[in-house]
């Protein structure tokens, strides 16, 4: 078996809908239950306070924004050199659930950023490169939208893609290039030092593997959606001509 | 409910404007994805009957 068989529309739509109700089950669970955890059973950290309850969202979300980019990357390129429409779809459907992860990290991280920095916003490598990565998702999405031909939209829209992941890689490891800025780095470590305390990791990590079902349910509903609507497309282009 | 104490405000907010957007996508992508099913029955429907 190869994994170019889910190139295959008939196959994808089937494997897809038999895993849909177990991925859906397991984000709902897994979201709820690690929110739950967070928020009403973890205590108040030290120097943030009950603030740091908001690492359940922030981080799984802005994580997820980051990730989606590069999932559109990998489908994108996969059009781009073997013409799958399939993954050009799961593209295109990927980036309106990215695009919202990335908003929500950006306002749950600007309003955790007034308390506990004094400020809303600051123009720092990171928070800088994921406002940008956010425009990159909103100038994919309208020029899915703006470009009638579905091929040519692929095509252009993963060359966008192409050039959008350089920010969606400054947003993950400015910290590492350049060092300086407000944002903290890594929540989660292999560094003892870095690391937050498990009491919180626990939660963090079913969160943020939550957050990851989530956006798998969501992809693979989008993309079902996606590719009936080529077929929808091709249905009346062939009522047009008969 | 746990006291929240002064970051109440920013807490609540944070996880209220969450819920609110993913629930606008869940919905804005089950909405999506019934229109284009029932159309997609309706030329599946015409295309039987015309043949």
């Amino acid at each position: 078996m190869s994994i170019w068989e889910y190139a295959n529309p008939r196959k994808f739509m089937a494997t897809s809908g038999a895993l849909l109700p177990w991925v859906s089950a397991l984000a709902a669970i897994l979201v709820v239950g690690g929110l739950v955890w967070g928020f009403f059973f973890t205590p108040d950290d030290f120097r943030m306070g009950s603030s740091v309850k908001v690492i359940y969202i922030h981080v799984p979300t802005a994580i997820m924004g980051s990730s989606a980019w590069f999932m559109m990357l990998v489908t994108s390129l996969i059009w781009l050199i073997r013409r799958h429409h399939v993954s050009a779809l799961a593209a295109k459907a990927a980036a309106p659930v990215g695009m919202v992860f990335t908003l929500i990290g950006l306002i749950t991280g600007a309003i955790w950023g007034q308390p506990m920095w004094g400020t809303w916003w600051e123009w720092d490598p990171r928070l800088t490169a994921f406002l940008v990565l956010f425009l990159f998702y909103l100038g994919y999405m309208a020029l899915w939208e703006a470009i009638e031909n579905p091929d040519a939209a692929a095509d252009l829209t993963s060359v966008l893609c192409l050039v959008g992941t350089v920010f969606a890689v400054i947003s993950r490891y400015a910290l590492v290039f350049w060092n300086q800025g407000l944002h903290q780095g890594a929540s989660l470590s292999l560094d003892p030092e870095q690391n937050v305390a498990d009491v919180f990791a626990y939660p963090l990590w079913t969160c943020i593997i939550g957050f990851l079902f989530l956006f798998l349910a969501l992809v693979l509903y989008r993309t079902r959606t996606e590719i009936r609507a080529r077929r929808l497309r091709a249905l009346i282009q062939r009522e047009r001509m008969a | 409910m746990p006291d929240l104490g002064r970051y109440a405000t920013e807490v609540l907010s944070a996880y209220a404007v969450t819920f609110l957007l993913v629930a606008v996508l869940i919905g804005a992508s089950v909405w999506k994805a019934r229109k284009v099913l029932r159309q997609l029955r309706e030329a599946e429907n015409r295309r039987g009957s015309s043949t």
